[in-house]
């Protein structure tokens, strides 16, 4: 069976899981912790686009979850849309807002885009938080309504709302997918390795940038407009600090610059978090160092690493066969 | 004008421990090219170990500060050997992440050791000076005299000592700075040294006004980025003219435009600088 087939069978396996898993586990608690797990990992996509596929790391993100998530809540409690109006309204939102910080941003290069995007991330929260009379501040934004029904699908528990997630999470993994084998995709990947090279080579790298990010912010707003339907209870915490250097580690944990490393990291770490439920807030005194150590010694992460052994290990067998089939020929050739 | 004048040294206040924390960061960034983001979770390291020194050990103040100094000096250079050294030729990206990791860990660890609640450090001078109508508080004079008189002793140590001067000749240009011999394992550990006493000390010098707690390096090292870029990466009177413009600018601003909004001041203040000048203000052309 040729690799690609393995793939293949095994991406659908992982599906039929994910389909049948609800109705298999009857724990709310577990499904619920899926469901968040699908909704960051749309988000963390984002991410790894801009910072593992384009080479800029972006520390506003959880800020643009925010943006769109906040911006549904805004749309549907007090402007009292149609939700699926305000779904695209507020992804839209997201986008736009996120695309003229961009365009800022991107004037900056490296540490500095590092550091311009953590204030920016930070300046989101404190708005939320200040802006008392459109968000709630810290009371939060209460009342979001479910998802209003499509046809004869209805969202109005914790069953449909997991599958309306999944679906969006499956549709980001296609999108993302399909972005990061395209030639954009080689592109930004060309961009991550050397900007100069890109730009010898005629890549206008100022647009492929701006494109990246905007592509981003799309996942990012998106999963956060998923979470506010979902969870219908919003506070400034989502677009703190803390809530952005998750995102980094699910991203780092899973493998930077891979499509499978978001999926792995989050429901990794989600899950091993849980066990460890008493200790949520000393989670760092593991994670940190872990984030540091993988940077240093498995820059790629889990993903990374795995794909790292499965190279070395065909490289071995490609050489062992090699040997034989030299000794088999003449051994004068050898040398 | 009473209040003017209060809030000026209000600002002058903030600015130098602005520009103590600030100087470590552009001093470390100048010479490793590594944006610090564990800077702030050493300043918040260095505020507990004075509490502690005063505290479980009782000892004085300023004894509390020395201890502080030396200790987050060690770590830092820790730090530096530990982590950053190996990361040395790794993509850019790798550097920010593992800084970040080392700030969660550090932050967590205050966590358990210390918990989340919030503390007030006293220490022996707490009068006030009165001029006329104008009253301030017997630290914040400290702060400013200290904060003048490290950064001379510093201005000192880099222009006219053999070791200060490698450093800046390394943040000048790495590859010459090798030529000539400079050790650069050396210099690096001795600018983490100078960025983590620093940082210990302006976090030792300001708890006394504001509280200690674990996440109070947040906004400090925020704002400590953003007084670098204003002055330039690697700038060292680019870091002083930022520091009291942002502690100016801010103390001003809460007075006189709103203080729930004084810190986003700071943020919005940093992005137009950065929409206008990318670089920063008096960044050098290098590329």
């Amino acid at each position: 069976m040729s690799s690609a087939m393995m793939k293949r069978i095994s991406i659908a396996i992982l599906i039929a899981i994910a389909v049948i898993f609800p109705l298999v586990v009857d724990n709310q608690y577990i499904s619920r912790l899926m469901t968040l797990s699908f909704i960051y990992i749309i988000a963390i996509y984002g991410m790894n686009l801009l910072a593992g596929f384009t080479g800029y790391l972006s520390l506003a993100h959880a800020g643009f979850f925010a943006v769109g998530a906040y911006a549904l809540g805004i749309f549907t409690t007090r402007y009292e849309m149609h939700f699926w109006l305000a779904f695209i309204l507020a992804i839209l939102f997201t986008t736009v807002v996120g695309a003229i910080i961009g365009l800022i941003a991107l004037r900056t290069r490296e540490h500095f885009f590092a550091i311009y995007t953590l204030i920016v991330g930070y300046l989101i929260y404190l708005i939320i938080d200040k802006w008392d009379e459109m968000t709630g501040g810290v009371r939060g934004l209460i009342g979001i309504p479910y998802p209003s029904a499509i046809g004869p699908l209805e969202f109005n528990n914790e069953l449909t709302m997991y599958y309306l997630n999944l679906f969006f999470f499956l549709l980001a993994t296609l999108v993302m997918a399909r972005i990061v084998h395209s030639l954009t995709g080689r592109t930004f990947i060309a961009i991550r390795n050397s900007e100069e090279l890109a730009q010898t080579l005629g890549i206008n790298t100022q647009t492929n940038k701006i494109t990246s990010f905007v592509i981003s912010i799309v996942f990012a707003g998106t999963a956060g407009a998923l979470y506010a339907a979902y969870v219908r209870f919003l506070g400034p915490d989502i677009a703190n600090l803390p809530m952005v250097f998750d995102f980094l580690m699910y991203l780092i944990v899973g493998g930077i610059g891979t499509i499978a490393g978001p999926i792995v990291g989050t429901m990794l770490i989600t899950f091993l978090t849980q066990s460890l439920q008493g200790l949520q807030e000393y989670r760092m005194l593991i994670f940190g160092p872990i984030l540091t150590l993988l940077v240093i010694f498995y820059p790629n992460g889990i993903v990374g690493a795995i794909s790292m052994f499965k190279m070395k290990f065909q490289n071995k067998r490609q050489e062992k066969a090699q040997n034989l089939q030299n000794q088999d020929k003449n051994e004068v050739k050898e040398g | 004008m009473d209040l003017f004048i209060q809030q000026l040294i209000n600002g002058l206040t903030l600015g130098s421990v602005y520009i103590l924390v600030g100087i470590g960061l552009t001093l470390v960034f100048g010479i490793l090219h590594i944006p610090n983001f564990a800077h702030g979770a050493l300043y918040m390291l260095g505020g507990y170990v004075t509490f502690m020194a005063m505290t479980s050990l009782g000892l004085h103040y300023v004894l509390g500060i020395i201890i502080s100094m030396i200790a987050v000096a060690l770590i830092a250079v820790l730090m530096e050997r530990g982590v950053f050294h190996h990361l040395r030729n790794a993509p850019p990206i790798h550097d920010k992440i593992a800084a970040i990791g080392i700030m969660l860990f550090l932050e967590a660890l205050v966590l358990v050791v210390w918990g989340a609640e919030y503390r007030n450090m006293n220490t022996p001078y707490s009068g006030t000076l009165n001029l006329g109508a104008v009253s301030i508080s017997t630290q914040r004079i400290i702060i400013i005299a200290v904060s003048v008189i490290v950064v001379l002793i510093l201005y000192w140590f880099l222009k006219k000592t053999m070791v200060g001067a490698s450093i800046i000749a390394m943040a000048q240009n790495r590859e010459g700075a090798y030529l000539v011999g400079i050790n650069a394992s050396k210099v690096a550990m001795m600018t983490f040294a100078i960025s983590g006493a620093l940082a210990a000390l302006a976090a030792s010098l300001s708890t006394p006004i504001n509280l200690l707690f674990p996440a109070m390096g947040h906004l400090v090292i925020m704002k400590a980025f953003i007084i670098v870029i204003i002055g330039g990466m690697g700038s060292i009177p680019g870091a002083i003219f930022g520091g009291y413009l942002l502690g100016i600018t801010e103390s001003l601003g809460a007075t006189y435009i709103s203080s729930d909004y004084k810190d986003l001041i700071a943020f919005v203040l940093l992005v137009i600088i950065m929409t206008w000048k990318p670089r920063g203000l008096f960044a050098k052309e290098v590329h």
